[in-house]
């Protein structure tokens, strides 16, 4: 009787436990599981089909391994001992076979969704995507936004329902861009450009961030993602380039902003010099160049993406 | 350029935590060595302890920088996690930025190289050759020379916290963060040596063990009726010898490149930061299967121990461990799905990561059913393992979704 009611105390206590952590974690806003975007979405989607196609091995092994605990005690001398009882063929080919049949399934699942949620990879939609150039600095965020001839730093403005694809490279150590609500994330590396495809469809802001240890500054290279209908986007972005007092980002402007600082605020610019974004890309190319003291032969520029994958 | 180079008095200035720690460490050391003079232990010391090549003494020998080393990092740990629960809003908390990501790659560095490896090298030590009936391991004196190595990056690593600094660019030193250009100072010239030092005992433990492995069983011990132990260090440093030798290939590179200006993982000049992630990760990833083959060892010993009956499947388990080692060396590029090496790359790694549940999963229920009817006797070791199965599994399943995740959710 002692023992039940030890049984029945630990049982309580672990309900409690689960209750109150599910009580505390309910109005806390786990991003990932928050998706806010079209790729964000089929990746919660993916992560639940996962969780649940695991469960079929480890619900038993959870059941078994407290099962056996209990039924083979010392102290069950009723229960049977076998002490040389080492094989079952049946048993083995379960425990081999089942895990390789659900390998399997996620193998298919995992190459079809690897493929169908490539970063790289365009979003199919109706509207005309965006395109926003992303740069990291040390320690911040710069936005470009080529079409629409502004710049941002530590803050993005992206229409519902509009594909937008991110180019992504760095003037300074790697980073790694991550918007959670929206989707994954990819690595912004100098020398190179990485692309980003991702649709929000839920307005509202967001906080993305930088996954990748970058150096001193680090963590303030938080921004803001917000998500806003397209006329009001249309709005912000006029407003951006209209006052006459407006800073502008020229190759001067850039240079300083890719000097070292910590925590910046939030900054808007108009776009004077559309090539920062190449140029920045090209500048560790070898053999390096200083990037604005000499006359920089663009002719030698693709339009394509330079060090890209595709 | 003067004959010091950079160690000047600036190199033995520190905050008031770091300046506490250095005092620290100086008075506990000056206390043994007082101790030890006044009881006159020295030469007892000398002759049986620090000369010895039996490796039962070299393993407590192992086993205690280990848990000296533990006890920084769990010092560290707290610093790190004291840092980040009062840092918000306007606080900044009790650490500069530069002292945290200091400790945080400290802790990493410590944890992986001088408390896991140390604990696990100490245990492989004592157990294997009388498990195998050896009187010795294959090259006594290498063993020893082993822990010595082992002992002098540990020794340099703590040296960087009165003298110098230590890297800040995490605990594998990505470049360009590592570079010259952005970090100048000592700190990753400390890392990159203890990594060294201490990597070049690994291996030559890796060898030492491997041989004795195979040669020095005791006669009518075939493979296939050694203990699963056995077999699990066996898969363990036949991984140490394949996968370490990338490491000191790229820490070297990686020195090359910050002494004398070379070009492999630079920005500039073609260097290629991406390829040093790769080989950091070849070895890495292995590295945390040496790290818990071992593990899965000792576990199947306990748990057939404990519940008095044999392991169940023996021959599944050494089919499992051997398919683990050879899956493990395939899988590095999880790591970094981030990179965008492109979709059918990472399909690759991420079914090839998924494939190791498999056996990793037999090895699970070939644990269970060692239990069904046996005789259970709950002491502590029992209670460990039960732990290590939850806890376990639910890491499984982590590990699977990561996988299956990752993949598709950079």
């Amino acid at each position: 009787m002692r023992k039940k009611s030890k049984l029945i105390f630990l049982f309580t206590a672990l309900t409690v436990l689960v209750i109150q952590l599910s009580l505390l974690l309910k109005d806390y806003n786990i991003a990932i599981l928050n998706p806010k975007g079209v790729i964000a979405n089929q990746q919660k989607d993916l992560l639940v089909f996962t969780v649940l196609l695991s469960a079929i091995v480890v619900v038993p092994v959870f059941i078994m391994v407290f099962l056996f605990a209990h039924k083979y005690n010392e102290k069950n001398t009723k229960s049977k001992y076998r002490p040389d009882w080492d094989s079952n063929k049946v048993l083995e080919t379960i425990w081999w076979g089942v895990p390789i049949l659900i390998i399997l399934v996620l193998s298919v699942v995992t190459f079809k969704s690897t493929h169908d949620l490539d970063p790289f990879k365009p979003i199919e939609s109706s509207a005309k995507p965006l395109t926003i150039q992303v740069v990291a600095l040390q320690w911040k965020w710069l936005f470009i936004y080529p079409e629409q001839n502004i710049a941002t730093i530590n803050y993005i403005k992206i229409p519902k329902d509009v594909p937008v694809e991110f180019k992504v490279t760095a003037d300074a150590p790697m980073n790694s861009f991550w918007i959670p609500q929206l989707g994954g994330q990819i690595y912004a590396m100098s020398g190179m450009s990485t692309e980003l495809n991702l649709m929000a469809n839920e307005i509202g802001e967001y906080s993305g961030s930088s996954a990748n240890l970058s150096g001193e500054g680090f963590a303030g290279m938080g921004f803001v993602v917000s998500v806003d209908s397209k006329s009001q986007f249309d709005n912000w972005v006029a407003g951006i380039i209209d006052p006459k007092d407006q800073k502008h980002l020229t190759k001067d402007e850039y240079n300083e902003l890719a000097k070292k600082s910590e925590n910046n605020s939030v900054a808007y610019y108009h776009l004077h010099d559309p090539n920062i974004y190449n140029d920045t890309i090209m500048k560790y190319m070898a053999p390096a160049k200083d990037m604005y003291n000499e006359s920089q032969d663009h002719a030698l520029m693709l339009d394509a993406d330079y060090g890209g994958h595709r | 350029v003067s004959f010091w180079g950079r160690l000047n008095l600036e190199a033995f200035q520190h905050d008031a935590l770091v300046m506490g720690a250095v005092v620290g460490m100086t008075l506990s050391a000056l206390g043994v060595v007082g101790y030890l003079t006044y009881r006159k232990k020295w030469t007892w010391l000398w002759k049986n302890w620090l000369t010895s090549l039996d490796p039962k003494k070299i393993g407590v020998m192992y086993i205690i920088v280990a848990v000296l080393m533990l006890m920084r990092g769990v010092f560290d740990a707290g610093l790190l996690k004291t840092q980040q629960a009062l840092a918000s809003g306007d606080s900044n908390g009790i650490l500069t930025s530069d002292s945290f990501q200091q400790i945080f790659t400290a802790h990493g560095t410590i944890m992986i190289f001088f408390v896991a490896m140390g604990l696990m090298f100490g245990i492989i030590n004592l157990v294997v050759p009388l498990q195998i009936g050896a009187r010795d391991v294959a090259f006594p004196f290498l063993n020893s020379l082993s822990f010595w190595l082992f002992v002098a990056g540990m020794v340099l690593m703590n040296v960087s916290l009165a003298v110098g600094e230590f890297a800040a660019a995490g605990w594998l030193a990505y470049p360009p963060l590592s570079g010259i250009e952005y970090s100048p100072g000592v700190g990753v010239d400390y890392w990159i040596w203890t990594l060294q030092i201490a990597g070049l005992g690994s291996l030559l433990s890796g060898i030492n063990f491997f041989v004795t492995i195979i040669k020095m069983r005791a006669p009518g011990m075939t493979l296939t009726k050694m203990p699963i132990f056995v077999w699990s260090v066996m898969g363990s440093m036949i991984m140490v010898m394949a996968a370490f030798p990338i490491l000191t290939a790229t820490l070297a590179m990686l020195s090359l490149d910050r002494a004398i200006g070379m070009h492999f993982f630079t920005s500039d000049f073609g260097g290629n930061a991406m390829m040093y992630v790769n080989l950091i990760w070849a070895w890495g990833h292995p590295e945390v299967y040496i790290l818990v083959l071992p593990a899965f060892g000792i576990f199947s010993e306990v748990v057939a121990t404990f519940s008095r009956k044999r392991i169940f499947s023996y021959m599944s388990m050494v089919w499992a461990l051997m398919a683990i080692t050879i899956l493990s060396m395939l899988v590095w590029l999880h790591h970094f799905f981030t990179m965008g090496a492109g979709a059918n790359v990472n399909a690759f790694f991420g079914i090839m990561t998924m494939v190791i549940a498999i056996p990793t999963g037999v090895k699970v229920f070939n644990w269970l059913f060692t239990m069904y009817r046996g005789r259970i006797h709950f002491a502590s070791p029992m209670f460990w393992f039960m732990g290590f199965v939850v806890t376990f599994t639910i890491g499984g399943v982590t590990g699977v979704l990561i996988f299956r995740f990752t993949t598709v959710c950079f």
